[in-house]
């Protein structure tokens, strides 16, 4: 058996009326990092929620390395760690206090050297008898990943681990997440920055409205749906484009002001040098130039127009 | 069972009480040295005895009955409904636990700490009154008995509550009253009508009458009824607590 985890046909509806997850179907492999992208209220709180047992399952079946998570909830429980979107601690715990607290919740037996070199990873052995009280915010967000590592779990779920982080905790979080996959972990995020997700994740799985949209390679993802954009802010306005530049694939915009050409940000030539020198040699000046790439909302738009 | 799970939350519930040492040991120690200085002293000095029984010693059972009635209560609510405001009970919620351990972890570290205060109560009101316990064994069974019950009530008042008002009202304005009107200063025998016929449906004089009982042999009800009605109390709130993890009132969305 492969999948570290399996959902099939799992519905939530909260008592609210809000249907959270409408019929989702997900595999999870062993050892992969996998990212759950979505906007914010597509359900991928609630899917790791109803995963970790936090929120009640609606409908539906959730086994994680085999084991049922209502019949069998103990086993399926002691192999995940959550570490929940919001910061969520006892403030006048311990470093030390309350890490060993959640080892003791899962019934593992103390071990401090295993919790010693959980806190130097984290650069928290310092502030081990610190009180939560006196952290950082970012010391705070480490002290949830410690607690969450602090049972050995086989599978770790971060629910927009660098949602308001700064850029050294983000790198930090990264290569920490990659040195536990390493180890055998298998990782879900959740994430709404698409970089993230590129950055970090195996495979991708876009939610949205309950819904999973597709499943897709990382990599396999980002060639079909990343494309960027060159916008050329022209000195002067162009009535028409020139036919010595029909090899691109360009538009005039803004009545001839603005040249913008689509490219794929993965291909190996990307046609820009050839293009800028092509326009020297027509003789058109640009004054400005931007290049971006399509966002997640341009990306949710493709999808949903796909599938409709 | 988990017992590493249970032990955990037993030693951190017990720290908390260590944390704020002050709070949960010195204020029932000081008020219940008021309450002997006021009823025992004031009102004892008029009244010497009660069915037999000198008042300062009188009061004994009622003072200590009040104080785990009420500590039970707020130690139990307080110990889960802080982990629900601050929103920590994630990891409870997450953690491989039975709602079974679940609530014996924090049930249990409630009704120590009150039957704790109880003997603490219980040592200083030796320096106001004579006391001789006529049922050393079923006065320690009762304690049990009312602590685990209300801890147990507690708990159920700490996931219904919804901001600390809510969790102050129920002992303010339930369990204080009861145990005042049920008898802990006096025979209910000598509260006019219809306050008499009132206490028959308070729960508080049985709980007081059979813990009465066990110290000087006498009670203003059978001590079968007694323990019958704390059993009765037991169950409603041992069923309450099953239905609470059920349907995940106020825990699981």
């Amino acid at each position: 058996m492969s999948s570290m985890i399996s959902v099939s046909s799992l519905r939530k509806t909260y008592k609210s009326g809000l249907v959270a997850l409408d019929g989702i179907d997900l595999e999870i492999e062993k050892q992969e990092i996998f990212a759950l992208l979505g906007p914010n209220g597509a359900g991928k709180t609630t899917l790791i929620s109803v995963i970790c047992g936090t929120v009640g399952i609606g409908s539906g079946t959730v086994r994680v390395g085999g084991h049922d998570i209502t019949q069998d909830y103990r086993a399926a429980r002691a192999m995940i760690g959550l570490v929940p979107q919001e910061i969520s601690l006892d403030i006048f715990a311990t470093v030390w206090n309350t890490v060993n607290f959640s080892r003791g919740l899962f019934g593992r037996r103390p071990d401090p050297a295993y919790v010693e070199r959980l806190l130097h990873d984290l650069s928290l052995w310092d502030k081990r008898d610190s009180r939560v009280i006196e952290l950082s915010g970012g010391m705070k967000r480490r002290v949830m990943i410690a607690k969450a590592l602090s049972h050995e779990p086989k599978i770790l779920f971060l629910d927009e681990p660098t949602a308001g982080v700064d850029v050294n905790l983000r790198r930090e979080m990264w290569a920490l997440v990659r040195s536990l996959r390493d180890k055998g972990v298998t990782i879900i995020l959740t994430t709404h920055y698409i970089e993230e997700a590129e950055e970090m994740s195996d495979r991708v799985g876009v939610i949205t409205g309950g819904r999973i949209l597709l499943v897709e390679k990382t990599a396999t993802l980002m060639r079909k749906l990343g494309r960027r954009k060159l916008t050329l802010m022209l000195q002067h306005p162009l009535a028409y484009l020139p036919a010595g530049l029909d090899q691109w694939e360009l538009e005039l915009n803004q009545h001839g002001q603005v040249l913008t050409y689509a490219f794929d940000a993965n291909a190996e030539d990307n046609g820009i040098p050839a293009l800028l020198r092509r326009m020297a040699e027509l003789g058109i000046d640009f004054r400005d130039l931007d290049t971006s790439r399509s966002s997640l909302e341009d990306i949710f738009v493709g999808l949903v127009q796909q599938a409709a | 069972m988990n017992h590493h799970a249970i032990w955990t939350i037993y030693r951190a519930e017990m720290a908390r009480m260590r944390r704020t040492f002050w709070q949960s040991i010195a204020t029932p120690v000081i008020t219940t040295v008021l309450y002997f200085i006021v009823f025992g002293g004031a009102i004892g000095s008029r009244i010497q005895h009660v069915g037999g029984v000198d008042y300062g010693a009188f009061i004994v059972p009622g003072l200590i009955m009040l104080t785990i009635l009420t500590q039970s209560v707020s130690n139990a609510s307080i110990g889960i409904y802080f982990p629900i405001f601050t929103k920590t009970i994630y990891e409870i919620l997450a953690a491989p636990l039975s709602a079974v351990e679940i609530v014996f972890a924090y049930v249990g570290a409630a009704a120590t700490k009150s039957i704790l205060l109880a003997l603490i109560i219980l040592g200083t009101a030796t320096f106001f009154a004579p006391l001789h316990i006529l049922h050393p064994g079923w006065m320690i069974a009762f304690m049990l008995l009312t602590a685990i019950t209300f801890s147990l009530f507690g708990f159920i008042i700490g996931i219904w509550a919804q901001s600390f008002e809510q969790l102050a009202i129920i002992p303010s304005l339930i369990i204080t009253p009861l145990t005042f009107l049920g008898g802990a200063f006096y025979s209910i025998d000598m509260l006019p009508q219809p306050w008499r016929t009132f206490n028959l449906l308070n729960p508080v004089v049985y709980l007081v009458s059979g813990f009465r009982w066990s110290f000087f042999g006498t009670g203003e009800v059978g001590v079968g009824l007694s323990l019958a009605f704390t059993g009765v109390f037991m169950a409603i709130c041992l069923g309450l607590a099953g239905w609470i993890f059920k349907t995940g009132y106020r825990l699981k969305p």
